[in-house]
């Protein structure tokens, strides 16, 4: 027989046997570390120190277009491309998530091989290179998981192999100067790819530690579709560009995506609204048999799946 | 023998044992045993919680989880979410007896006023009175729902949390039950939560204890490494010092320090409760 272990309510459950209170406020007490104070700062000061990033630093650059999440959506690329051309960008960055949600994955690649566009990993790039069965979204609303499964096995099987194996050649950072401003450039978040850094969850104590920890003067990321902006007091700003691939849960149906420039008293951050052709992106979605649900996002710019991600306060702005 | 130790990758969730061990219900499957007799810990007052918050800006914390006992009995709990939603987002984990119309109206005034998000979680163990009430108490299914009907009055949107103790929550089909019932209520978009259970506190007496294989060796380490636990980034301050985790407050072994510099560093896994985290891939967060 297996030893039994036991408790007992109103107790202090201390090697999960029972035991007086007094014994286990004794015991705590005499537990754990106390650090002299000075130990206790140089304790902080090295976790918020920089680690090593060989990562090379790209540019430098006046002007750049920065996008995410393009999910399929080949009709936005092609307008963002025009766009950031217009707009005078020298370098035009794409920070993951080429696939999902859209039609025809393929038409994407040549699009950003033309356009000169440098890329980094999504979670759906990781996913797909390695040969993953799901998104690495990491839902567990089954609703969220049901749409999320044809999302990515769309975009799975109609993705040739040679496509995914160039998708695992990105890198998952790149870092890019803009005038006097190194900025580092991820996916979901500086320490992980699918890490959702939304505007009411990512405060700016955090932020300014993930600045020193990286050793740069701003952190531009996607991911969770939603795109923001802090500027913090230490002068450094943190951008979610957003994503071209779906509009942003608020009843309008364009999208989004950034312009980076060098201005006289540091980096200048515009996030713009992006039309393209919803109409025929709709049609085309149709025609490839993908859930009516995303076409009417298209449409309604209202999310209809993948809710469950949202914090309370995008969650209570969003219609559904 | 030795247990694999976790270290700690990142100080991303900072706990606060708010309520202390203190509680108005008495829980069938409380593995902390709270009740309103339980002084392990006591709670947290205003001034113990600010020089963590300070603490927590320095390490860069994310985002801030509030717990007991209940956290409404703590007479300042409103003032220490205030302050809390100054450097960061905040969730209660309450059992919604305390949320009548006026406190959810100040909690909906917290939220719209706070730069970061404030959000509530409110346990129950069942879809209806038959199913919750052995757990949580005679009459307590109505009175949760009353509270979650407050707050949806408020315009607040909780998660509502439910422990494999409920074992329908764990399918599909179960957790639909739950969907339909929120969505009766006038909850248009409903919010759910599913956690094991823990077999610790008064869970050992109503649903049997750990037995003594249960428990995680050394090198147990998964090709993954340990990061899907919550001890690799997160820790819990209660009035008597700063533990790995909500869940082994009531182990004096899993203390850690006074201050959250002193518990920056590895734990082991040596508890029972730690194989129930690497098993089910347990987070307490939301």
């Amino acid at each position: 027989m297996p030893e039994k272990l036991t408790v007992h309510r109103g107790m202090a459950t201390w090697g999960e046997k029972l035991v007086p209170l007094d014994d286990f406020r004794r015991a705590a007490a005499e537990t754990g570390q106390q650090l002299s104070p000075e130990d206790r700062e140089a304790v902080l000061a090295s976790y918020r120190a920089p680690a090593g990033d060989s990562t090379p630093v790209e540019g430098p650059y006046t002007r750049i277009a920065v996008f995410g999440g393009i999910y399929n959506n080949h009709l936005a690329l092609t307008a963002v491309l025009e766009e950031a051309t217009r707009r005078g960008a020298e370098a035009v960055y794409c920070l993951g998530d080429l696939g999902g949600f859209g039609p025809n994955p393929e038409e994407v690649r040549p699009l950003l091989i033309q356009g000169g566009v440098l890329a980094i990993q999504g979670n759906y790039e990781e996913s797909l290179a390695s040969g993953r069965e799901d998104c690495n979204c990491g839902y567990t609303d089954p609703r969220d998981n049901h749409f999320a499964e044809i999302s990515y096995s769309y975009t799975a099987q109609n993705s040739s192999p040679d496509f995914k194996a160039w998708m695992g050649t990105l890198p998952r950072r790149r870092r890019v100067r803009v005038g006097n401003r190194e900025l580092l450039l991820v996916h979901g978040s500086p320490r992980r790819i699918n890490e959702f850094l939304f505007h009411s969850t990512s405060p700016a104590p955090f932020l300014e530690v993930l600045l020193d920890q990286n050793r740069c003067d701003g952190i531009l990321c996607t991911h969770t579709g939603l795109h923001w902006h802090r500027h913090l007091a230490s002068g450094r700003d943190v951008v979610n560009v957003g994503v071209i691939g779906r509009p942003a849960n608020d009843g309008n149906t364009h999208v989004w995506f950034a312009m980076l420039e060098a201005r006289e008293h540091g980096l200048g951050v515009d996030l713009l609204p992006l039309r393209y052709d919803r109409l025929g992106l709709a049609a085309e979605m149709r025609r490839e048999g993908l859930p009516e649900e995303f076409v009417e996002t298209v449409l309604t710019g209202w999310w209809t799946t993948c809710l469950e991600i949202l914090p309370a306060r995008e969650r209570a702005a969003s219609r559904f | 023998m030795n247990a694999p130790e976790v270290a700690l990758k990142s100080l991303y969730t900072l706990w606060f044992q708010v309520g202390g061990t203190v509680c108005n219900l008495a829980c069938t499957h409380c593995f902390v045993s709270c009740s309103p007799t339980n002084h392990t810990h006591e709670l947290l007052t205003l001034a113990e919680v600010k020089p963590y918050l300070d603490e927590a800006a320095r390490l860069g914390v994310r985002e801030y989880y509030f717990t007991g006992g209940e956290p409404f009995l703590n007479p300042e709990m409103e003032a220490i979410l205030e302050a809390t939603l100054a450097v960061g987002p905040a969730t209660v984990l309450t059992n919604g007896l305390l949320l009548d119309p006026a406190r959810c109206a100040r909690l909906k005034t917290l939220a719209d006023d706070a730069e970061y998000s404030l959000d509530l979680r409110v346990s129950i163990d069942g879809y209806d009175a038959e199913s919750n009430d052995p757990i949580r108490g005679t009459g307590t299914f109505e009175r949760i729902l009353a509270g979650v009907r407050n707050l949806n009055d408020a315009g607040l949107n909780p998660v509502i949390t439910v422990t494999e103790v409920c074992r329908e929550a764990t399918t599909d089909s179960g957790k639909e039950k739950f969907f339909a019932l929120l969505r009766a209520m006038g909850i248009e978009r409903p919010r759910l939560k599913v956690l094991p259970v823990f077999q610790i506190g008064a869970e050992a007496e109503r649903g049997g204890a750990y037995e003594s294989w249960q428990r995680l060796k050394e090198g147990d380490v998964p090709e993954g490494g340990w990061d899907h636990l919550q001890c690799s980034g997160c820790r819990m301050v209660t009035d008597q010092g700063v533990w790995v985790c909500p869940i082994l407050v009531n182990e004096p072994s899993a203390k850690m320090g006074e201050t959250l510099a002193d518990t920056l560093g590895a734990f082991p896994l040596a508890h029972s409760a730690c194989w129930t985290c690497h098993v089910y891939g347990v987070s307490c967060r939301t």
